[in-house]
This record gives C-alpha cells, sequence and structure tokens, in this order.
C-alpha cells in the first residue's frame, strides 16, 4: 500500500457531530443509498458525524450513512485497532464505494450497531479490491485490502445496498444472540 | 454384539419433548434416566427460547410405551413437562436444504405463515427454521429443500410480492454446501 494512498484517505474534517445510529427494522435500512457528490460540503459534514458516531459507539469499526439515516452512499471506517486484522488503511471514509474485485470467501461471525441483538455467520471474500472517492478533495482512490478489513467494507457497502448481514446469514443457524456490551 | 435367542429384539424409537423452565441438569437427568433402560439417542436438538428449555430427541430402546414414561415422569415438575411419542418404524430420510431463506422486518402476527405457505405452494419443504423477536425486530431463517425443477425465479417474484404487503424484507439464496477439503 503506498504512502500516496494513505496520503489521499487521511482526513481533515471539522469535528463531526454524534448522531443517534438506526436499528433495524427501520426501513432506511433496507434501502438502496444514492450516488453523492464527494466535493459537496453536506458530504464532507456527513463524512466529518459518520467518523464521530463510530467513534462514539464502543466497538465499531464501521458505520454507512443509512445507519444515521441519511440515504446516501458514504460510509466510515477504522479498524487499526482489531485484533483480525491483516492490511489496513487507517480511519477513512470513502463516497460512492464500488467493489471492484473479491475472492477467497470465509465464513466469519460478524455483528452490527444496527442490529444490536444478534451476531450472523456471514460468508465474504477475504481478498478485496474497492474504488471510491474522497470526500472534500474528491479524489478517485482504489484500495486492496484482506481479511477483517475486506470483511468491514463489504458489510458497509452492502448497508449502502440496503442490505444487512441477515439478508445473508448462512442457514437457520447463523444467528446468535449476542453479549450486549453496549 | 449379539442377537437375542428367542423373541423379537424390540427395540422401538420414541420422540421425547421437554420442554419448560430452564436450570441446570436437565439433560443429564433426563439422559440419565433413559441410560437406565440403554436407551439410545439418536438425532436431538435442543435450544433456550427466551429462557424456555426445549428439547426434541429420539430415542430407541428395548422398552414399551408405558415403561419410558414411567421412567421420565419423576422428572417432570409443574414448570418442565415431558412427554413420549412412540415412532413407526419407517422414517423418510433427511432431506438437504437448497436454499437459504432469510426474512426480518417489524414484527407482526401472520410472517411467517405468509413467507412459508409461497414456499409450500411451490413444492418447497422446510428443513430447519428459527425465528427469533429482539424488541420490534422480528427474524426468520429457514433452510428450504426445493425439489427439482422448480421456477426459482416464480418462487422469488411470489416472495417478492408477499414481502412488499408484509414490509419485511425476504432473501432467497443458494445453499453453500461446505467446502470439501
Amino acid at each position: 500500500m503506498s504512502q500516496e494512498l494513505l496520503a489521499q484517505l487521511a482526513l481533515d474534517l471539522p469535528k463531526g457531530l454524534v448522531r443517534t445510529a438506526v436499528q433495524a427494522p427501520d426501513p432506511v435500512l433496507s434501502t438502496r443509498c444514492v450516488e453523492v457528490d464527494p466535493c459537496d460540503p453536506a458530504t464532507v459534514s456527513l463524512a466529518a458525524d459518520l467518523l464521530a458516531t463510530m467513534a462514539a459507539a464502543p466497538g465499531c469499526v464501521g458505520l454507512a450513512a443509512n445507519q444515521i439515516g441519511v440515504g446516501q452512499r458514504v460510509f466510515s471506517l477504522d479498524v487499526s485497532a482489531h485484533s483480525k486484522t491483516r492490511t489496513h488503511h487507517g480511519r477513512f471514509v470513502l463516497v460512492n464505494p464500488v467493489i471492484e474485485q473479491a475472492s477467497r470467501n470465509e465464513k466469519a461471525r460478524e455483528g452490527c450497531l444496527s442490529v444490536p441483538d444478534f451476531t450472523g455467520d456471514v460468508k465474504r471474500a477475504t481478498r478485496l479490491t474497492v474504488s471510491g472517492r474522497v470526500p472534500g478533495t474528491g479524489a478517485a482512490v482504489i484500495i486492496t485490502t484482506d481479511a477483517f478489513e475486506a470483511r468491514a467494507i463489504q458489510h458497509e457497502v452492502d448497508h449502502l445496498e440496503g442490505l444487512l448481514f441477515l439478508d445473508r446469514a448462512a442457514g437457520a443457524h447463523a444467528i446468535h444472540a449476542r453479549q450486549n456490551y453496549l | 454384539m449379539h442377537l437375542k435367542s428367542n423373541s423379537v429384539p424390540s427395540v422401538n424409537s420414541y420422540a421425547v419433548t421437554v420442554v419448560g423452565h430452564d436450570r441446570p441438569g436437565i439433560v443429564a437427568g433426563v439422559t440419565g434416566a433413559l441410560a437406565t433402560h440403554g436407551g439410545n439417542i439418536e438425532d436431538s436438538s435442543m435450544t433456550l427460547l427466551r429462557g424456555y428449555f426445549a428439547w426434541t430427541l429420539l430415542v430407541s430402546l428395548d422398552a414399551d410405551l408405558a415403561t419410558v414414561e414411567t421412567t421420565l415422569a419423576p422428572l417432570a415438575e409443574p414448570n418442565l413437562k415431558i412427554a413420549v411419542i412412540e415412532l413407526a418404524p419407517e422414517v423418510t430420510g433427511t432431506q438437504a436444504a437448497t436454499h437459504w431463506l432469510s426474512v426480518h422486518g417489524s414484527d407482526r402476527p401472520g410472517i411467517v405463515s405468509a413467507v412459508t405457505a409461497v414456499v409450500a405452494g411451490a413444492g418447497g419443504n422446510i428443513t430447519d427454521l428459527t425465528t427469533r423477536l429482539a424488541g420490534t425486530l422480528y427474524v426468520v431463517l429457514a433452510d428450504v429443500f426445493l425439489p427439482p425443477g422448480v421456477d426459482v425465479a416464480v418462487l422469488e417474484q411470489q416472495l417478492a410480492a408477499v414481502s412488499a404487503q408484509l414490509g419485511v424484507e425476504v432473501t432467497l439464496r443458494v445453499a453453500d454446501n461446505d467446502d470439501v477439503l
């Protein structure tokens, strides 16, 4: 991963607001989000709010805009402190993400801020390439990653498609009660 | 292994259900009582549903129904019911799921019946089912066997129509067979 990419992803945003997280079965979570102008000041503000809300939720490593009620194709991510992470790109926000390549599926258990009572076993690619835009500069970036960051990005892009991990649960025994640590 | 020299080796099959308030020791107690008659536990499935213990087990053992009932009766409590059903010898075998169905949305009566009626109408069979309610969120996960010849695209359209009526999300996916390494 290049230093140039990391520099492009690094954000110098105004401090965002901690927004209220939306929980299933809210329909905004089941609705496809719309593309948005990465350079629009409203998008920059949304990016800052996603980062602030993500940071305020214990254990939250990623947040899609519709999880705070905004149906736009923007998500934030920071898996840098997670034990299952191998490659990571720090704390970043991606606008209009598109999964370009995905391979090497593995099943693992994941949770979601919007589905606080359950976790689910979901098969996801462990090698991933995603493209998108950086909020503010509008820079086009391509991120290639693996392991937990790859899983987290797919989980967030699913949100933007209106999909929850519940939609991908691998069979009748694939959801589990979650230990509520929040 | 030896064969009994006279009479029929009358190993009978039973389904035992144990449902009620959970406490430590239910499984140990039931299996211990069955073991005194040489009971062999075959398939079983136990879980906790909102703190209620729920267990169905298939047992083969060389005893008649009354004996099995008498054996298990002391384990029953006012809030823990045990029932024994004698099973006919013929079995239909296990169907492997071809698809996974997931449903989630706001809780309301009739979600499971409406969705599974569509599956049954197509000739599909539910082979495993879990439903969960947390707050207002209702989740249904079902393993489904669709016989050859079912038009999956038509079934998906019917499921989409029902899900729109119910205001829930329904997804039907081809079941992954576990990778064989």
